[in-house]
């Protein structure tokens, strides 16, 4: 039985539909993540799941029990939220005290318990501490914490992360990676960052316009996005318009308007005939000079239209005969170099049969 | 070998040090040009009087009302005719004493019940939709647009003995057969009329706190297993308790001194220290004792104000 179901869940603003007949299910100890634009409901869903919010239909189950209508106190589900939400007027350890007080935590055992947490989350010694004394990261770490404190079945994070630069957000990741390890809570981590959540999660359901586009681990919704949506919306992705030519065994061969015919990997919706894109990760797409010869690679000249020096990695953006721009990533491994061509170079670009992927429309 | 650290001094002497010394004398004078005119609008309008009335408390009064000359003359030449006997009048009779203390009742009343009407009518405008919270707010000080006295006659209507309301309620305490009442020029009267006028003082500082309340709080509190009673107990009243202390200043200290409430509504019952105090200047015209009685209140209020200070910025870390 899972910990936390989903059922057909539709929740609606007026004539908006927020979220539009969800169902998923989240196990015990998972890392689960929510990922999506804004506005695609994972939010809405997320206070559905809290008790904040009420759903239109379908129904929501924690350990087997139905808990539509069932007050937000008195589920056991705890939330870290946006802005962390830290009361102003409580120090430290009366913010973490404060779910044990609620749930009855004999008085005696509260200092202790309150210790522990901030243990868990490497605060040590600043019990006495104001919100407001603290920095960005501390209050994040608080207010896990006290979320954490009194062992909820399931804790939900609402963007935890947002309010923090990049340095920080990925020390925090990894430390909450390793908390949610550690507690063996099953966390729902709400994001419309796409990173954060391949680098988090166990498993992804991409979310847009109230729907579950895909649900998969990580690895494989990055490489096997099953439409255009996830494709685009999950790392950078070069997208070309194509129409599928012929089956060739494994393989089949796409058309691509003005360019010419690409092989790539058969998949279920390519069928002669079928229109739709090919998505290809810029990773994936060799840059070079001269003419290469692999036989089981799809090959096509162009220019270097521009490119993105990101220090570890360059983007080079190619411009293709047919006027289409392709992005190539070239790793940086040769020091003191920051890039191999320069804009207006001819070049040759090229990709492995079995990279990209078709998606039908 | 070489140093590339520039000493200490060339650091000191960079523009981008200096710049904000060059800057200090102007802002200086601008801050004076600011605050100038308020100041002396004080020192003229208050610092002044105040000590005028301090001097006077020491004074006698003039043989027709008003003060005795400060100087009298005699051989040796002019003596400064100052005297404690005004203080000691005061404090060997307790009269005085006791009708601050009566006072000081009135006014304490008058902030708890205040408050009390005040705190749910101000949350429930905080926590109204925001369009809807200017006309709230505007429905607060409308009382303001008809004088003062016109709305305390009004109450000496309402609870006179021809009003239909006194009529009423003695009709229907009547039935559970009690004796009819007398409302008006009853210390009950007081208090309804110091807490009709003063009410507004107590919503507005309130408003003005709860509004800037994060409902997140609220919602967290609950996430975190808080009930209604807890998530007002816990979060909403602890964070309100600079409002609740300013609103209690702006009702207490004018409550406390008040006059023409008394006057209005309360006959001779009902009387407080500033009806004591408006006799001695405009009936017995002892100036010299009134003016005690007023430094008395002034100290008593400031007193307080201090107090609340105190607890407010306690109340906040």
């Amino acid at each position: 039985m899972a910990l936390l179901e989903i059922r057909n869940v539709t929740r609606r603003f007026g004539d908006f539909l927020a979220v539009d007949d969800v169902s998923l299910s989240i196990e015990a100890g998972e890392f689960f993540c929510l990922l999506g634009p804004s506005g695609c409901g994972k939010t809405t869903l997320l206070r559905m799941v809290a008790g904040f919010d009420a759903p239109d239909g379908g129904a929501i189950l924690l350990d087997g029990r139905d808990v539509t209508g069932v007050p937000p106190e008195a589920r056991n589900v705890h939330t870290v939220f946006q802005s962390y939400a830290l009361f102003p007027h409580m120090t430290v350890a009366e913010n973490i005290a404060f779910p044990l007080k609620m749930s009855g935590v004999p008085a005696g055992d509260i200092a202790a318990r309150v210790e522990e947490a901030l243990e868990d989350v490497s605060l040590i010694g600043m019990t006495r501490r104001y919100p407001n004394e603290l920095s960005g990261g501390q209050r994040q770490r608080v207010a896990v914490a006290r979320a954490l404190v009194n062992r909820p079945k399931l804790l939900l994070l609402d963007e935890p992360l947002a309010a923090l630069d990049a340095k920080l957000k990925e020390k925090m990741q990894l430390e909450l990676i390793t908390l949610q390890k550690e507690v063996g809570i099953a966390f729902v981590y709400v994001t419309h960052d796409q990173q954060e959540a391949l680098a988090l999660a166990h498993r992804i359901a991409v979310m847009n316009r109230g729907k579950v586009e895909q649900l998969d681990e990580p690895s494989k919704i990055y490489s096997f996005p099953v439409n255009r949506f996830v494709a685009d919306f999950i790392g950078t992705c070069n997208i070309l318009d194509a129409k599928v030519a012929g089956e060739a065994g494994e393989h089949v061969r796409l058309d691509i308007a003005g360019l010419g015919q690409v092989e790539t990997v058969r998949t279920e919706h390519a069928h002669p005939g079928a229109k739709g894109v090919l998505a290809l990760r810029p990773e994936q797409v060799s840059i070079s000079r001269q003419l290469s010869s692999g036989a089981d690679e799809n090959r096509f000249s162009g220019r270097v239209f521009d490119f993105l020096y990101l220090g570890d990695v360059t983007v080079y953006v190619v411009e293709l005969v047919n006027g289409s721009r392709i992005e190539a990533m070239l790793p940086n491994s040769a020091p003191g170099r920051a890039k191999f061509f320069e804009a207006g170079d001819p070049v040759e670009i090229s990709w492995r049969r079995d990279a990209g992927r078709f998606l039908p429309e | 070998m070489r140093d590339d650290t520039p000493p200490p001094a060339a650091l000191e002497s960079s523009p981008a040090v200096r710049l904000p010394h060059a800057a200090v004398p102007a802002a200086r004078l601008a801050r004076w040009l600011v605050s100038g005119p308020p100041l002396l609008y004080l020192a003229v309008f208050f610092a002044i009087p105040t000590l005028i009335m301090v001097v006077a408390s020491f004074r006698f009064p003039g043989d027709f009302g008003g003060l005795a000359p400060i100087f009298y003359q005699d051989e040796s030449g002019a003596h400064l005719d100052l005297t404690f006997e005004n203080y000691t009048r005061f404090f060997s009779d307790f009269l005085y004493t006791e009708l601050f203390i009566k006072s000081f009742g009135y006014a304490a009343l008058t902030t708890v019940v205040c408050l009390l009407i005040a705190y749910p009518l101000a949350l429930l405008i905080a926590r109204s939709p925001k369009k809807q919270r200017d006309l709230l707010v505007l429905l607060v000080i409308l009382p303001f647009w008809s004088n003062f006295l016109i709305r305390v006659y009004a109450w000496m209507i309402i609870l006179g003995p021809n009003s239909v309301f006194v009529g009423a309620l003695n009709r229907f305490i009547g039935v559970l057969g009690f004796e009819p009442v007398t409302l008006l020029y009853t210390s009950f009267a007081v208090i309804i009329g110091l807490v009709y006028v003063h009410l507004p003082f107590m919503v507005l500082p309130l408003y003005a706190n709860l509004e800037k309340h994060d409902p997140a709080l609220l919602d967290a509190a609950q996430d975190l297993g808080a009930n209604a009673w807890n998530r007002f107990w816990r979060v909403t009243w602890p964070l309100s308790l600079p409002g609740v202390f300013a609103g209690a200043a702006l009702v207490f200290i004018p409550a406390f001194g008040i006059f023409a409430i008394p006057d209005i509504l309360g006959g001779t019952s009902g009387i407080m220290i500033g009806n004591v105090i408006k006799q001695q200047f405009l009936d017995t015209r002892d100036w010299p004792f009134g003016s005690v009685l007023s430094i008395v209140l002034t100290l008593a209020a400031v007193a307080l104000a201090g107090l609340a200070a105190l607890f407010a910025r306690r109340s906040r870390p």
